[in-house]
Parts: structure tokens; C-alpha cells; sequence
């Protein structure tokens, strides 16, 4: 039973990162492409965390909390580039 | 007891499963950017936390160990996403709204993200008034 809710939990994720896809190269404004990086970040470490529950292993722990990390910064520096168009004054 | 442990396990498998297939869709459906913000700054943040439960569980009544990285993950996200939303938000204003567009501030300085931070000095003077 996990493994078939572990496979849709999959697909969805999956689904999700093509909408993502999809609003980062439509986006009207560089705010939605910001903001779609920013939920793909969010929905690879979910899948990071799917997959280790795939593998059974907790070493993809570690991984998603460095991509959360990383990804955090990297909205925070994009978003200080557009505001005041450097990202350490 | 192993059938309620996959149940249990399962239920917030699919539950996060949703919510981030619903925020991202959100992503996609809503229109105007600042609608946008709403859908996956809440609905993402609840997808991961879903599988992160259902990774704790799993870790704790399949396997047998238990760790505390998954709280800290989850501590990290909710911390870091208003931050994040804070910031997008500011960062539609600079493009698309003029300072005329908004209210007053109601202090003695414009909006931070139009005008520059104040001077130290004149920062003093306007806390000794």
C-alpha cells in the first residue's frame, strides 16, 4: 500500500514541477518566475524525501535540507538583484 | 497494527501528494501575480510537510530509527517561506506599482522599497521627538 501511494504521491510532484515549468517560461512578470523557482525548490525537496523513503536510506536528509538552504538564499539574492539591483550593498 | 501503520503512512503520502499538485496548480490557474503568491507559499509548504510526517513515520515504525532531521527541515521551510513571500511581493511592487499608487506609510519615511533606508543621524533625531 505504501509503495502505490508513494508512486502517486510521485506523479504528483512530478505534475507539479511541469506547471511550475510551464508559469517560469509564460510568467508576465519576473515576480512569477521568481516565485515558480522558488515552489520548484519546495516540490524537489519533497521529492528527495519520496525517494528516500523509496531507498529506505536517511541519507537524502541531509541532501534536502542543503537544497533548502540553497534555494532560500538563491530566491532572497534574485529578489534583492530586482529590488535594488545589487544583492550585498 | 503493521495495516494501520500503512494506512496511516499512505493517508499522508496522498494528502501531500495533493496539496502540492493543488499549490502548483495554483501556480498555473490563478491570475494576476500577486493571487499567485497565495497558492504555493501555503499549499507547497503543507505538501512537504506532509511527506516529511509521512517520512517520520515511516523511519519510526518501519525501519525502527528515529531522527530529528525531518523536524528541522520542516522548521526551515516554515520559517524561510514568509521571508520568501515577503520578498517576491516587493519585488512585483518595484516593477509594477508606482509610489503615487500606495498609501502613506504614516511615519516620517516613504515605503523601504522605493526610498532609501534613512540616514543613522537623522534616524536618532526622529526617536528623540
Amino acid at each position: 500500500m505504501i509503495s502505490v501511494a508513494l508512486t502517486f504521491a510521485f506523479g504528483c510532484y512530478a505534475i507539479s514541477l511541469l506547471f511550475n515549468l510551464w508559469r517560469i517560461a509564460r510568467g508576465p512578470d519576473v515576480a512569477d518566475r521568481i516565485l515558480a523557482l522558488d515552489t520548484m525548490v519546495i516540490n524537489v525537496i519533497a521529492l528527495l524525501i519520496l525517494f528516500g523513503i523509496l531507498k529506505g536510506t536517511p541519507i537524502y536528509y541531509e541532501v534536502s535540507m542543503l537544497l533548502a538552504m540553497v534555494g532560500f538564499v538563491s530566491t532572497v539574492a534574485y529578489c534583492r538583484f530586482i529590488l535594488r539591483g545589487d544583492i550585498i550593498e | 497494527m503493521a495495516l494501520f501503520t500503512d494506512i496511516l503512512i499512505s493517508f499522508f503520502l496522498v494528502i501531500s501528494g495533493v496539496f502540492g499538485l493543488v499549490g502548483s496548480f495554483g501556480l498555473v490557474k490563478l491570475h494576476g501575480s500577486m493571487q499567485r503568491l497565495h497558492a504555493p507559499t501555503k499549499a507547497a509548504a503543507l505538501g512537504v510537510g506532509g511527506v516529511l510526517i509521512a517520512s517520520m513515520l515511516y523511519f519510526l515504525l518501519v525501519e525502527g530509527s528515529f531522527s530529528f532531521h525531518e523536524l528541522l527541515i520542516t522548521l526551515f521551510v516554515f520559517l524561510t517561506a514568509p521571508i520568501t513571500a515577503s520578498f517576491i511581493a516587493k519585488a512585483f511592487m518595484v516593477g509594477n506599482l508606482r509610489p503615487e499608487d500606495l498609501p502613506e506609510t504614516g511615519g516620517a519615511y516613504g515605503w523601504a522599497v522605493y526610498d532609501d533606508p534613512p540616514a543613522q543621524d537623522q534616524h536618532k533625531d526622529g526617536g528623540e521627538k
